[in-house]
């Protein structure tokens, strides 16, 4: 049930900021930071589950699961479930609602009701992507996400809006359709095969399919997923839409709705067409990498900064590409660590970009220069961010590139040399922004606040997650490993197969990489495997007790 | 002919004699508001007496009409759609000068003839249908004659009808000719047993199709649409584009299924051009409008089409699917497109349209609810999720899976996105500010009109979230 209230408490809390506009302007506010602090207590109630399943040590990765009939006449039902690697996102979901309320505080004064709404809404929709296991649900809520987006980016964005609005809702509808295209034939495959019409996820693990078929079905959800994500060449959306949206948009967009791509390729590309996926290997690290250059050469021509940001983002979900298409539990959960410190990084980017936006009432860095006298606070931020961004050791980005590559290495190692030239550039790109904004001769501009106690609390919880997951990123690890595993099922199957890494031995143990995990393997009873290869555990069914009936 | 078939013909029966009354009040008081009350009484009263039917269902009542689950599901369909559009019209007609009375006893004789054909098995009862419904529709678009616009519109309605009743007339007459009947039945089984149709046969049934294309304003038959649309009045409008097309289609897919016209490998590959040039020329032209109601119209030309697709996989999916398909698609269909067409009613004054696409601009901060719902019945016709739209493409998915037909399906897709970027225009029109600020038009909307519009999101919304019972609905129903 509580999954069924992480969404519906966003969902009413929506509503009811929507209405509340009428009898008072700052309600809405105060509605959607109630509305999120409800969804953070129960994301602690399930981190908590969690914490205690990984002690009762239960061959299941997945935390609790339930399941409704929805429209039985296709085997629909409305079933979700939440496993380490969606509850790390639930959570920063829920993490980076409360950074995109507060950087909106001031900045949105026209159709206040309605933006909290629409971003209640947008934030429900991806709770709903990260829990959805059952593939016409996921649609479903894929699809309801980008629409409270586009109002979003479409009402309250800047002096483009409306070419950036169309571009990001057509670029994801259409590729959307390919994967509900790919889904239903996947259903009808595996109807043919088993007698059986269903959706949901697990029985479609089993779908015994063609390798042609497979190909072209994996296609259909590689696509959407990469546009989402957004890979080379599919990203020419992403510029356009975080550059126009309001900062809480930008933020809510950068954050969280790029994740999604990356989830879907984790949860779904991967796991059902192992075989297909593997075979498309090259190409997609080929994207990757391309991303991972293409996107820091970009970032660094432009003299736009949400602009820049936006070509970072582009950059560092290469990495996630590659990541994932590296076949290894290292790799992956290198992808889920960047997934997470870019999340937190680029918002905070853009809640930087956004305010000083709101305060100088341009974008362009030509017209900054020498800020650092006027606005000491924000600039430290934004060297500190801009630190995060490029991968200092120490902070959250650069464990998750590092294990990237790391597990990339093992798999194609030209491919891996030339995805660390991403590492070189990234310092330019990054501290080009200190340098034009803030270093330099002074602009002209009138007086600027600098940033007030509200932003620097939000700022201050950010800085504190990025050290954190620097520091001790065996935290999360730890909660999205059994999940990565059960993944690891399928790369397993893979890797017998092709004998892929023929030099080298098994990549170091995780305990070279945080000395936390020992000891936390020990307490909590979870094998940190030694080896390269996940432990690899047949899919087991969820523990009966846990699951939720209607 | 027994007084069982009297009993199961009772709809057909209450709905002609509520055309009859209506007409005998105009003629003993003219009265506006109590002709749209006895034309609301009239179809309330025929919708009650579908029961009554439903018990005696299925059953051939008189060698012309069958009466079967399929009938009555589109019966209730389109009456129902029908007291929408009456209650739109209501609030249409009441300002504007003119002896108004009239119009609801062809709205009902519109409903007669559309009632007639779903439950036709006969190509007599098929023509007589299908002529009582088209003769409706030229008075209706053509009822405000001072209007140059709705003049011009009904007579290009006018015809374009006769020619393509010609055709139709000719493709009846080439069956007859090659089988020697004219009931649908009779005609599948001589064909089947005859080991399949020849030439002449093939060449009636796509002069057939033709002239249903017409009517459905299928490309390249969709040359009369815009026109017609933009000049009617909205409210008849939307009765051109659910009540005529869903009757139509209802028909169409009856005697394909009943007839073996399936038979035909050659005639699926005509349908699927049509449905492909539907779905590309329809979706492309609506880019180009800037007139709400033309746009509309160009966007029920890229909905048919959608809708062939599920009609070309008839033949390798059986028909329960189909039926199943097109139903559902029918009702989504009518369900936004009579939405659309509303709003449009309900914001034009007695002076002005509201159709062009500046009218709408702003709409969202001036009337938060209207635009709110107007933006439903968008996302609907673009086929997204939370509303029935979303689930009736899901449908045409499934179907066009199942039949593989890979081509239409990414045609489908290409449509779509075009479709949405012209939906999204309307969209984005009415989130922008407000033009002039003392732009309050009107005032309060007729409050007939918003009913309609308020049952129609409900449903639309309902339809798209909790489809379940609704699809058991249909596949209970609807098998000819």
């Amino acid at each position: 049930m509580i999954l069924v209230w992480l969404i519906i408490v966003l969902f009413i809390g929506g509503l009811l900021a929507g209405l509340a506009e009428r009898w008072s302007g700052i309600a809405p506010r105060w509605i959607a930071l109630a509305a999120l602090t409800i969804d953070a207590c129960l994301v602690i109630v399930l981190i908590l589950d969690a914490e205690s399943l990984a002690v009762s040590a239960t061959s299941s990765s997945w935390i609790t699961d339930l399941k409704w009939a929805w429209i039985p006449r296709f085997g629909i039902t409305f079933h979700l479930a939440v496993d380490g690697l969606s509850l790390l996102l639930v959570a920063l979901t829920v993490f980076l609602g409360f950074m995109a309320v507060s950087c909106s505080w001031t900045e949105i004064k026209q159709g206040n009701g309605f933006f909290h709404f629409n971003l209640l809404w947008t934030l429900s929709g991806v709770l709903g992507v990260f829990l959805a296991l059952d593939l016409f649900l996921f649609f479903f809520f894929w699809e309801v996400m980008i629409i409270p987006m586009y109002f979003l980016i479409s009402i309250w964005g800047h002096e483009n809006r409306a070419y950036a609005a169309m571009k990001f809702f057509l670029f994801t509808q259409v590729s959307g359709l390919l994967m509900l295209l790919a889904i239903v034939a996947l259903v009808f495959v595996h109807y043919q095969s088993s007698g059986v019409f269903t959706f949901d996820y697990f029985d479609l693990l089993d779908a015994a399919l063609d390798s042609t078929v497979a190909f072209w079905l994996m296609l259909g959800f590689f696509i959407p997923f990469a546009v989402k994500l957004p890979a080379v060449p599919f990203h020419t959306w992403l510029p356009d839409a975080h550059t126009q949206a309001s900062t809480g948009g930008s933020v809510i967009l950068a954050g969280v709705l790029l994740k999604t791509g990356a989830y879907g390729l984790i949860r779904f590309v991967v796991p059902l067409f192992p075989e297909a996926a593997h075979a498309f290997t090259p190409v997609a690290m080929t994207l990757g990498v391309v991303s991972i250059l293409y996107g820091a050469k970009l970032a660094f021509a432009q003299s736009d900064m949400k602009r820049l940001i936006a070509y970072t983002s582009v950059s560092h979900m290469g990495f996630i590409l590659l990541g994932v298409f590296a076949w290894n539990a290292i790799a992956l959960q290198g992808a889920v660590m960047t997934m997470l410190a870019h999340g937190i990084s680029a918002a905070a980017l853009f809640m930087i970009a956004g305010g000083l936006q709101e305060r100088m009432h341009t974008r362009d860095m030509g017209r900054m220069g020498g800020l650092w006298d006027d606005v000491p606070r924000m600039a430290a931020i934004a060297l500190f961010f801009s630190i995060a961004a490029l991968g200092m050791p120490g902070l959250g980005n650069f464990i998750g590139e590092v294990l990237v590559l790391l597990g990339a290495f093992q798999v194609d190692r030209a491919m891996t040399v030339v995805a660390a030239l991403g590492l070189i550039v990234a310092p330019i790109y990054s501290l080009i922004v200190i340098q034009k904004a803030f270093h330099g001769s002074p602009s002209e501009h009138d007086t600027i606040r600098d940033f007030g106690a509200r932003e620097m609390t939000a700022m201050g919880f950010m800085v504190v997650a990025t050290v954190w997951m620097g520091l001790y990123p065996q935290a999360m690890m730890a909660l999205s490993e059994p999940g990565i595993r059960e993944q690891g099922s399928g790369i397993r199957k893979e890797e017998s197969k092709q004998e892929i890494h023929t030099f080298g031995s098994p990549i170091p143990d995780s305990r070279y990489l945080s000395r936390g995990a020992v000891i936390r393997g020990q307490e909590t009873g979870i094998k940190t495997s030694g080896s390269s290869i996940p432990i690899p555990g047949p899919r087991s069914p969820i523990p009966e007790s846990r699951t939720d009936k209607p | 002919m027994s007084v069982l078939d009297l009993l199961a013909l009772l709809p057909i029966i209450v709905i002609a004699a509520a055309a009859v009354v209506v007409m005998l009040a105009i003629a003993l008081r003219r009265d506006y508001r109590l002709s749209a009350a006895l034309a609301v009484i009239g179809v309330v009263l025929t919708i009650a007496a579908l029961p009554v039917s439903f018990g005696m269902a299925p059953t051939q009542a008189t060698p012309l009409l069958v009466i079967d689950h399929f009938a009555l599901f589109f019966m209730g369909l389109l009456l129902a759609t029908g007291l929408a559009v009456i209650l739109l019209c209501y609030g249409y007609f009441s300002e504007r000068e003119g002896q108004n009375e009239e119009l609801y006893l062809l709205l009902l004789t519109a409903m007669l003839g559309a009632v007639v054909l779903v439950a036709s098995s006969h190509f007599a009862t098929f023509f007589l249908g299908l002529e009582t419904l088209s003769v409706s529709l030229f008075a209706l678009i053509a009822y405000p004659f001072k209007n140059k616009m709705s003049l011009e519109a009904g007579l290009k309605y006018l015809t374009l009808s006769g020619v393509s009743s010609a055709f139709l007339l000719f493709g009846i007459a080439l069956i007859y000719g090659e089988v020697g009947t004219l009931f649908f039945q009779q005609i599948g089984a001589l064909l089947r047993n005859s080991g399949g149709g020849d030439l002449a046969v093939l060449i009636g049934i796509i002069m057939i199709v033709g002239a249903m294309g017409f009517k459905l304003s299928l490309v390249p038959f969709h040359l009369w649409t815009s026109d017609v649309y933009q000049g009617a009045p909205a409210p008849i409008s939307a009765l051109i584009a659910t009540v005529s097309k869903g009757a139509v289609f209802a028909v169409l897919l009856r005697y394909f299924i009943v007839s073996h016209a399936n038979d035909f490998e050659a005639l699926f590959t005509v349908i699927s051009a049509i449905a492909l040039l539907s779905i590309l020329a329809g979706n492309l032209l609506a880019l180009l409008q800037n007139n709400v109601k033309r746009m509309l119209a160009y966007s029920s030309i890229a909905h048919m089409g959608y809708l062939l697709v599920a009609f070309v996989a008839l033949n390798r999916i059986g028909s329960q699917l189909t039926v199943e398909t097109v139903s559902f698609y029918l009702v989504a269909y009518i369900i936004t497109t009579l939405g659309a067409f509303g709003m449009v009613t309900v914001l034009s004054s007695a002076e002005t349209e509201a159709d062009a696409l500046e009218d709408y601009r702003g709409l969202f901060w001036r009337r938060p609810w209207l635009a709110g719902c107007f933006t439903a019945m968008l996302l609907s016709l673009a086929g997204i999720p939370l509303t029935v739209g979303f689930i009736g493409k899901f449908y045409i998915f499934v179907a066009g899976v199942d039949g593989g037909l890979w081509l239409l399906l990414l045609v489908l897709i290409i449509g779509s996105g075009i479709g949405l970027y012209y939906y999204l225009r309307i969209v984005f029109q009415m989130m922008k500010e407000p033009a002039r600020q003392e732009d309050q038009t009107g005032g309060a909307i007729p409050w007939p009109g918003g009913v309609a519009l308020s049952v129609l999101t409900v449903l639309l919304l309902w339809f798209g979230v909790f489809p379940g019972v609704f699809m058991e609905l249909i596949q209970g129903m609807a098998a000819p």
